[in-house]
């Protein structure tokens, strides 16, 4: 080892809190891109896995009732793989020891064979026989939500009949890796499953012998997708073809990659910020350190050492540090980035997880980290090399200080002379200080974003549940009904109010933008279900004209009096254009509204409703759902009144986490920021200091000229913080933004001031460290030390 | 050594040597045409008022500082044209500094301070035999702060001549030391010269040491005024101040 070697091992010993602090905030800038990119691979790799080994489908599609011998017809278009033909049904169910029923969606598999598209992976026991049609396998999330296990029996109203179904396996499918239930907010694994029953058996039970609603196609690589999804709708058009659309449209796809995409806008943005500010503590510790150390710097090339090796002997500080900063964030990165994955293994259902174990993922980070490191370093290191060894041989000229302008001249009398000392350090440097309250506001800012989760959540839930969807349960009838069918749910005792809706699938067109969505029809004006504004206030629907979230109208781009072009999906052939009457409101979907008569009237069919908004008195609530149970041409229920709940706590377990997760790394950035810039300013004013202490200050006195100084950085600190804070969360809030939901941007004050609270709390931590050293001043060893 | 040798080699040649310093609107001239020439194992001290120029003068020949006019020659090479490379291959291998406040490095040993140099030296003594030259074998594990300052400026000096330089440069060797610390200090400087034949020019404020000199050069507003050669060097130890 080289003498210089034990020179930097020394320093590194002396200096190892403030290696160790910038070390990990390097640490976490090493683990979120590890965490981030890691767990993204891994689910990626694992979701890739899963859809080719088991089949999953490119193309999907649905009908009311399309006759079996189109299949060959499918089969033949261009860049087709296979096709799978099929029937799905929703189910209500009538579960032992469940109060509320439950709603199914149940998918036929085939007689003979297995699927050639969507496979099932079989977790345990066996798939149903065709010969015995009570026979159900169920996916794993609803079975474990139960306990159930092969052999158990459940109840189901199939098709206006009650029939006992024996669960005969338990399965997964590409298919359904996410599972919402139609009409919820957030997957109910108990109240939704997915059940898959065989073909004889569904045939049999809705009469759909020799005829399929559903389609999933597999494509060869390199097909022309638009191509073959125009192909499936000519064939499937005349028999109530719905549209089909790739997976970008699967609800269960859409999901995963929503939650993909946000994974991975992580480490776009989290990251860099720890980067940034460890390459500028390792400026601030390595300028400090070069300062210190001039005559020794000079003295190494006097005595023959080049630039570059003395140059080099500084590198080596930050490459060590830098090293311990990945080790640290390297072991953590992979741990958490584990845990996430599993994490994310266990809420989608995944038959197996892959592990991306990518070596090269610890390059990049090693390599992104050393060269943000080493540019924080380089203009220290550069004044190390233009050091000329001869003025290296004389001390430094005294600090240049700066009164400060007119109006702190004035201040004098205001403030103490100590104080004026602390103003005047802070403003001769006035870039460090600048860059100083930089780190300490993004620690602010990173909390504001934690923290602004709740506030948007809470105003989300009480727009969604308490403005717009009030109602407590959403029924939704097997194919849309005469609206006398509501009559029959208004008159089920407990029932308080019902209010219909008619929902459709539509293909909206502006220029060259289209966009698939369901148009939903709505009376008049609604109690339960409510269209609000973009100031969230009520609308009362207009007698003709669509209502479009803002989200589709920006998409189509279009404006209010401005017409689309609606292509009903459900009826062969029928395109109207339609101007826009408002553009309101929306957190979830893709959203459109119509006045019921107007959509009745566009429809051409009479009038027809798709379901019913029903309020229910809480004292009957199990009278209810009993009765629903045995209703007939009840396709799903949705409980929007457990929806609340279940959202609440869905979503606050997951923010809790990642609020735990946001204010340890920003108090570690407080830390990192306000104690290395504590010891920088007590080195640099050691002897200042200890000088006052000569004259008679007392402890208390000095400590406060350093105190003062942080004192000042992190009150600025905290207005430029809700700045920055504010910024990442609208940018959050974007990133989250998908055709599935949005979050509003509400941050509340008393997130500003939590977060700054907590700031705060950490930056007098970090000073009072430095203060109980301020107290241990060896007087005769500070005055003693030339500079 | 004996008085001057007129046949001995000249191991630095300067020639009306120039150094201004520009700072801000300020001119000064720190040398202004020096003449003077070094012979090899001689032993010259500096003398001069403040300001005068000395210690420019030995930054320049030393290859720590770089003239403004005027010609350097080390061993017949124009030194005023060594690039940094030059410069760096010169001190290493040529010089041996010492300096009135020392600056050894805190966090390492007295033996690692030597050693630090004998590392990248071409044929070095090794750091022991060089502090028992200093009479410091019994103190090698000290850190800096452990030790006085004459011990301080002794390691100093170890650290100086293990690499058997041509040249030692000594700017005020015994400026921060007592009297018996500094006949202590200079006596290794003599014995450096004596034992192995380094040419040294010792810098002092102190005008009794120029009795341990071959040569005296007596500066003042950057000129050499006066040279006087001393017949009969005396050795520290009868120097009084
Ligand atoms: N880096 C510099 N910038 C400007 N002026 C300088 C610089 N270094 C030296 N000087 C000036 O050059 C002149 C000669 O300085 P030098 O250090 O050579 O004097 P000296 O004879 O060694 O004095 P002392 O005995 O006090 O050490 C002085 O007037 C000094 O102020
Ligand atoms: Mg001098």
């Amino acid at each position: 080892m080289e003498i210089l070697d034990r020179k930097l091992l020394r320093d590194l010993g002396r200096l190892w809190a403030q290696v160790l602090a910038v070390a990990l905030v390097m640490a976490c800038g090493v683990m979120t891109l590890i965490l981030a990119l890691g767990a993204t691979r891994s689910l990626e790799e694992t979701r890739a896995a899963f859809y080719e080994r088991y089949l999953f489908g490119n193309v999907f599609a649905t009908a009311n009732r399309a006759p079996e011998h189109l299949k060959a017809g499918l089969t033949a278009i261009e860049g087709v793989a296979a096709v799978e033909t099929r029937i799905v049904k929703s189910l209500i169910l009538d579960i032992e020891g469940m109060v509320e029923p439950a709603a199914a969606l149940a998918v036929s598999l085939p007689d003979f064979g297995e699927p050639s598209v969507n496979r099932l992976y079989i977790r345990r026991g066996r798939l149903p026989e065709p010969t015995r049609p009570g026979e159900v396998a169920v996916v794993e999330t609803f079975a474990e939500a139960h306990g159930f296990a092969p052999g158990d029996t459940f109840g189901a109203l199939i098709n206006g009949k009650k029939r006992q179904l024996t669960i005969t396996g338990i399965v997964l499918s590409p298919e359904f890796i996410y599972a919402i239930g139609p009409g919820d907010m957030v997957p109910d694994q108990r109240r939704y499953g997915i059940l898959f029953m065989s073909r004889s058996a569904l045939e049999a039970a809705f009469d759909m012998t020799g005829a399929f609603n559903d389609v999933s196609l597999t494509v060869l690589r390199n097909a022309d997708m638009d191509r073959i999804i125009e192909a499936v709708d000519e064939r499937l058009d005349r028999y109530g073809g719905a549209g089909a659309h790739d997976r970008d449209d699967q609800i269960s796809h859409a999901f995963l990659q929503a939650e993909l995409d946000q994974l991975q806008a992580m480490a776009g943005v989290i990251p860099p910020i720890f980067l940034f500010i460890s390459a500028f503590l390792v400026n601030m510790i390595l300028s400090r350190l070069i300062a210190l150390e001039r005559e020794q710097i000079g003295l190494l090339k006097a005595v023959g050492f080049s630039s570059l090796h003395v140059a080099w002997h500084y590198a080596k500080l930050v490459i060590v540090i830098c090293a311990i900063g990945l080790v640290i964030g390297g072991i953590a990165g992979s741990w958490v980035g584990g845990a996430l994955t599993r994490l994310y293994g266990e809420f989608f259902s995944f038959p197996f997880l892959v592990f991306a174990h990518s070596a090269d993922l610890f390059f990049i980070a090693g390599a992104v980290t050393v060269a943000a490191a080493l540019a924080g370093a380089a203009s220290a290191i550069r004044s190390v090399v233009v050091l000329p060894p001869a003025v290296a041989m004389r001390p430094p000229a005294p600090a240049r200080y700066h009164t400060l302008g007119i109006g702190l001249g004035a201040l004098h009398s205001v403030f103490s002379q100590l104080t004026t000392m602390a103003l005047r350090h802070l403003w001769r440097r006035p870039v460090r200080t600048g860059l100083t309250t930089l780190g300490t506001s993004f620690s602010v800012g990173l909390l504001v974003t934690a923290l602004f989760s709740f506030d948007s959540i809470d105003y989300m839930i009480d727009q969604i549940f308490f403005q717009t969807a009030r109602e407590d349960a959403a029924v939704t009838f097997a194919g849309d009904r005469h609206p006398d069918a509501l009559r029959a749910l208004a008159d089920i005792e407990g029932v308080m109010r019902a209010e219909p809706f008619r929902q459709t699938p539509v293909t909206l067109t502006n220029r060259h933008v289209e966009l698939r969505m369901v148009i939903e029809g709505l009376p008049r004006q609604t109690q339960l279900s409510r269209v609000l504004d973009v100031d969230a206030e009520p609308i009362v629907l207009p007698s003709s004209g669509l209502l479009l979230s803002e989200r589709v109208a920006d998409k189509l781009g279009l404006r209010v009096g401005d017409a689309v072009e609606v292509d009903f999906l459900s009826r062969e052939n029928l395109t109207v254009s339609v101007p826009v009457a408002a553009v309101v409101q929306s957190y979830v979907g893709l959203t459109g509204y119509m006045n019921i008569a107007a959509l009745d009237r566009l429809m051409r069919e009479g009038a027809r409703v798709s379901g019913a908004r029903i309020k229910i008195d809480p004292d009957r609530l199990d009278d209810v759902y009993d009765a629903v149970k045995q209703t007939p041409g009840i396709a799903s229920i949705a409980l929007l009144r457990l929806s609340r709940e279940q959202f609440r706590a869905t979503i606050e377990q997951n923010v809790v986490i990642s609020i735990v997760v946001y204010s340890v790394l920003a108090v570690i950035i407080t830390f990192g920021v306000i104690y290395n810039s504590a010891r920088i300013q007590l080195s640099e004013r050691a002897r200042e200091l200890a000088s006052l202490r000569v004259f008679g200050f007392t402890r208390a006195e000095v400590s406060s000229v350093l105190l003062v100084e942080l004192g000042v950085v992190v009150a600025l600190a905290q207005p430029l913080g809700w700045l920055i804070g504010y910024g990442f969360a609208w940018s959050v809030a974007r990133g989250f933004e998908s055709d599935l939901f949005r979050i509003p941007l509400v941050v509340d004050q008393a997130t500003f001031a939590t977060a700054s609270l907590v700031v705060i709390a950490a930056g007098l931590f970090s000073a009072l460290i430095v203060r109980r050293r301020i107290d241990r001043f060896d007087l005769i060893e500070v005055l003693k030390t030339r500079e | 050594m004996a008085a001057i040798d007129t046949q001995a080699r000249p191991v630095f040649h300067v020639e009306d040597l120039t150094k201004v310093y520009v700072t801000g609107e300020v001119e000064v001239r720190a040398l202004n045409g020096v003449d003077m020439t070094l012979y090899e194992g001689e032993m010259a001290v500096l003398l001069g008022p403040s300001g005068s120029g000395k210690s420019t003068l030995l930054n320049i020949i030393g290859g720590l500082d770089q003239a403004t006019d005027g010609r350097v020659e080390f061993e017949g090479e124009d030194m005023t044209a060594f690039g940094a490379r030059q410069l760096t291959r010169f001190r290493r291998r040529n010089v041996g500094f010492v300096f009135q406040f020392y600056n050894l490095i805190p966090s390492l040993t007295a033996w690692e301070n030597v050693a630090l140099v004998t590392e990248i030296a071409r044929d070095p003594m090794t750091p022991e035999e060089a502090l028992a030259m200093v009479d410091l074998s019994d103190r090698m594990t000290h850190f800096p702060a452990q030790l006085s300052g004459g011990e301080q400026q002794r390691v100093a000096i170890a650290r100086a001549i293990a690499k058997r330089p041509e040249v030692l440069l000594c700017d005020e060797p015994t400026g921060a030391l007592d009297s018996k610390t500094g006949v202590v200090v200079l006596e290794a400087l003599t014995r450096v010269n004596a034992e192995f034949g380094t040419t040294t020019a010792i810098i002092t404020h102190n005008a009794a040491t120029r009795r341990i000199a071959d040569r005296v050069f007596h500066f003042h507003d950057g000129k050499i005024v006066q040279m006087v050669v001393n017949e009969n060097p005396v050795p520290p130890s009868e120097v009084v101040w």
